[in-house]
């Protein structure tokens, strides 16, 4: 009986451990850390959305947000959105060291462009937590 | 890079796939049921699309 307890306590603990660096993965590379937990077909799914989406967003010419402070809903559109994109991980970091750079312009194209490079940083997050929540086993 | 520029309704329709795709994945376990949560999903993004187009073409009247 205590053998299986500290069997199970051992289990759990192991478990705590390992989702770190698959969430880590799966936020530098998109997708990544699925392949650390045996489960290739949904990575190779979540980093093809997201990085599809990222391409999609730099085609369309849309634009990273830059953190800014000022009203409540700019705050919150200009903070959250660069967190968004952060969230891309080396897309983004890449894109930025390859001097990407929206040109100024107003336009539907250049919008949904934005808003393409912020869905895929979303999508990564819905995959980061994906990973943990299979890591921890809460789900299979 | 290539530069890429779709109608409004194109870029809407991508959107709704790519991102019904990553929530059917991440929302349900099973392949047959994550398919069926990505249809419903895109189902209803398109749905929102034509309701909510239609909405704004009655209010800009």
């Amino acid at each position: 009986m205590a053998t299986e307890v500290k069997k199970e306590i051992a289990v759990g603990e192991a478990a705590a451990r390992s989702w770190f660096v698959p969430v880590l993965l799966t936020w530098i590379v998109p997708g990544a850390g699925y392949f650390l937990i045996k489960c290739p077909v949904r990575g190779a799914l979540m980093g093809g959305m997201s990085l599809l989406m990222f391409l999609i967003g730099l085609m369309m010419r849309g634009a990273f947000f830059e953190p800014q402070t000022g009203d409540l809903l700019t705050s919150v559109i200009y903070c959250g959105g660069w967190v968004s994109n952060l969230a891309n991980g080396s897309l983004y970091f890449l894109a930025k060291a390859f001097g990407y750079n929206a040109p100024d312009v107003a336009g539907h194209v250049v919008d949904y462009g934005t808003k393409f490079l912020v869905g895929s940083g979303l999508i990564n997050v819905l995959a980061m937590v994906d990973v943990f929540e299979v890591a921890t086993r809460r789900k299979s | 890079m290539p530069k890429m520029a779709l109608s409004h309704f194109e870029m809407a329709i991508l959107f709704s796939l790519l991102t019904s795709v990553a929530l059917g994945i991440t929302g349900k376990t099973g392949r047959q049921e994550q398919i069926r949560y990505s249809a419903y999903c895109f189902g209803s993004f398109v749905l929102a699309l034509f309701g909510l187009g239609w909405l704004m073409y009655f209010g800009h009247r």
